[in-house]
């Protein structure tokens, strides 16, 4: 058995998550390989390269698979897909995208989101906003499925292995990159910080959210959103987490004026320890949370600052 | 230009899903249903297409047993032109929803089809981009914006750094983003209307698709639950709590 791995990345470097979605591949098969498909992305591969279990490296760089669109990427990992019996990807936007384009045209139905690994066929994944874990067995010869990168450690590095480079371009005749708007911050990333902190509703408008970046700067937390923070444009699309949105699993979460519907609950409920700020004392999230403090989060959020 | 909007009737989104005893599956009895919120914004901008004069007709298609035929009459009460009801009793996976629709889109011909981007049973994540694939189409998928212009159309995509744009050749696939438009509530004399609006009904193996399983489903589980928490007096027993007692902040 022989996984192959899609890396993630933006071009210039590999994210985190592909580490965590390695460690899901070494639970299945002993034989890993990744797959770097991008635009200068030589980094990115020496990187992939350095991830404990992974045997070799492929590497496509070009300037059709800059924007990773679904369409080329898709018939990329289809040519290279011989031999493999298992093909994985982060369920990242990305991931999400490209592989179950991949599956239709290899003609196998895709698991996705898995959060465990029992056997080589056989996975767990969150089912109806993660209030139900279905045992799945894929019944497959190539599996294809993609991993919830928190539910899963990084891997260990290793010296390099082989990195070899591919030449396939294959030109997208059906789709074309226009522009990206890139949400520019300089915080961790919501899927790789240790501390979440989250403004729902109750923030009341975009200015105020500025009331969780002190806090966030002594814990080194990332900021998150409930869907109704973002539909109101308080803050960006991005900065969701939910069952639609990012689903995180820091060390610590705090949920500021955010009343914990199930598809909020479904993308931090495995955080490990949960704090809730809210002036309800009836708010469905403090029946998750480790700690609750009913009161007014404009009182409380400075005085959380200070005391920090 | 012809518009194609798959729906899928699951679980109402405020109901929390209950697992059977027997760990089997989840238990849907008297539980109510509804369409997929994300097939609701669909539907609701292949209608905004049409009233922008973009699209000719809007067609809603279903596949399942016949319950879901409420839902496609929700569709038509919305302002879809017509619907199409895909008889099967089987449980089906979003492969095989794929192929069932790409028959369609085969007779259909629409140059567009819009579907949600996730069932929020399954949470699956899959047909639309299956589709694509199978009928060789462009994939807009997770939309924000959706624009028609000359032959194109223009995608605004959710993706996890921000907002992809990409343009699309059409016959294309789109699926939508919560945040793609606010779907309207069907009137009234819109419902009664409905009634009268064509719905036709194919049954699923006579389109000549493989429905064999797949994946198994082996068992399915509650959540582990979380130990319940305790409501602190003040920011900074909180403080105190969170240093010396869960150890995460120091
Ligand atoms: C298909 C679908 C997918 C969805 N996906 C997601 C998703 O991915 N993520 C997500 O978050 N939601 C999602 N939702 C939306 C979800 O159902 C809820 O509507 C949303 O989470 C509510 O956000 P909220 O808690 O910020 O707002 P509300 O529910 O309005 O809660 C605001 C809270 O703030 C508190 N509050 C107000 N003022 C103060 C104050 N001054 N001090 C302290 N507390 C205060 C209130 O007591 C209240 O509890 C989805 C919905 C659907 C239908
Ligand atoms: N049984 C079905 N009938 C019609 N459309 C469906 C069905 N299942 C899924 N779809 C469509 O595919 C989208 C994504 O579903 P899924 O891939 O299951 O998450 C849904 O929002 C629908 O638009």
């Amino acid at each position: 058995m022989k996984v192959l791995v899609i890396a993630e990345h933006d071009n210039g470097q590999l994210k985190a998550e592909t580490s965590k979605v390695v460690n899901a591949a070494v639970k299945v098969a002993s034989s890993i390989e990744v797959l770097v498909a991008g635009h200068n992305v030589s980094e990115a591969a020496v990187s992939a390269s350095e991830i404990d279990g992974v045997a070799k490296v492929h590497v496509v760089d070009s300037a059709a698979f800059e924007h990773q669109l679904a369409e080329n990427t898709a018939d990329l990992v289809v040519e290279i897909s011989g031999g493999y019996s298992h093909i994985f990807a982060s369920a990242s936007t990305t991931g999400k995208n490209i592989l179950p384009r991949v599956a239709a045209l290899l003609d196998t139905s895709q698991i996705s989101e898995i959060i465990d690994v029992i056997d080589s066929d056989t996975f767990k994944r969150p089912i109806y906003a993660g209030n139900a874990i279905a045992t799945v067995k894929s019944l497959d010869a190539l599996k294809v499925l993609t991993v919830r990168a928190s539910a899963f450690d990084s891997q260990a590095q290793q010296s390099p292995c082989e990195v070899e480079t591919l030449s396939f371009d294959v030109t997208n005749t059906l789709s074309e990159f226009v522009s990206i708007e890139q949400t520019e911050s300089e915080r961790p990333e919501l899927n790789a910080a240790p501390v979440v902190i989250s403004g729902g509703r109750g923030m009341q408008n975009g200015e105020n959210f500025a009331l969780l970046n002190g806090i966030a700067d002594k814990l080194g937390a990332a900021i998150g959103a409930s869907r109704a923070a973002v539909d109101a444009g308080f803050v960006p699309n991005d900065m969701q987490v939910g069952q639609t949105g990012k689903i995180v699993a820091p060390d610590l979460y705090i949920a500021v004026g955010i009343s914990g519907a199930i598809q909020h609950l479904a993308g931090m409920k495995d955080s490990k320890v949960i704090v809730a700020i809210n002036k309800d004392p009836d708010a469905p999230i403090f029946q998750v949370a480790d700690y609750g403090l009913v009161g007014d989060l404009f009182d409380m959020l400075p005085e959380l600052e200070s005391a920090l | 230009m012809k518009v194609l909007v798959p729906i899928k009737r699951v679980i109402d989104y405020n109901v929390k899903a209950r697992v059977k005893p027997d760990n089997t599956d989840v238990d849907l009895t008297n539980v109510k249903m509804a369409m997929n919120p994300f097939c609701e914004i669909a539907i609701e901008e292949a209608i905004r297409l049409k009233e922008a004069g973009n699209a000719s007709e809007v067609i809603a298609v279903s596949i399942g047993d016949k319950a879901c035929q409420e839902q496609l009459r929700t569709a038509l009460a919305l302002g879809a032109d017509k619907a199409i009801h895909i008889q099967t009793d089987a449980k089906l996976e979003s492969l095989h929803i794929a192929k069932l629709l790409a028959k369609l889109v085969e007779q259909q011909q629409p140059e567009l089809v819009i579907l949600g981007k996730q069932s929020i049973d399954s949470d699956n994540n899959q047909t639309g981009q299956m589709l694509a694939a199978l009928t060789k189409r462009s994939q807009g998928t997770f939309a924000s914006k959706v624009v028609v212009e000359s032959g194109k159309v223009q995608v605004t995509r959710e993706v996890d750094g921000g907002l992809q744009t990409v343009s699309l050749s059409l016959p294309a696939v789109v699926t939508t983003d919560l945040r793609l438009n606010e779907p309207r509530y069907a009137s009234l004399p819109n419902i009664m209307k409905a009634k009268r609006k064509p719905l036709e009904t194919i049954e699923a193996s006579t389109l000549d698709v493989d429905l064999t399983p797949r994946v198994e489903l082996i068992k399915v589980e509650e959540p582990s639950k979380r130990e319940s928490g305790v409501i602190v007096e003040s920011v900074s027993e909180l403080v105190t709590k969170l240093k010396t007692e869960a150890k995460v902040i120091s």
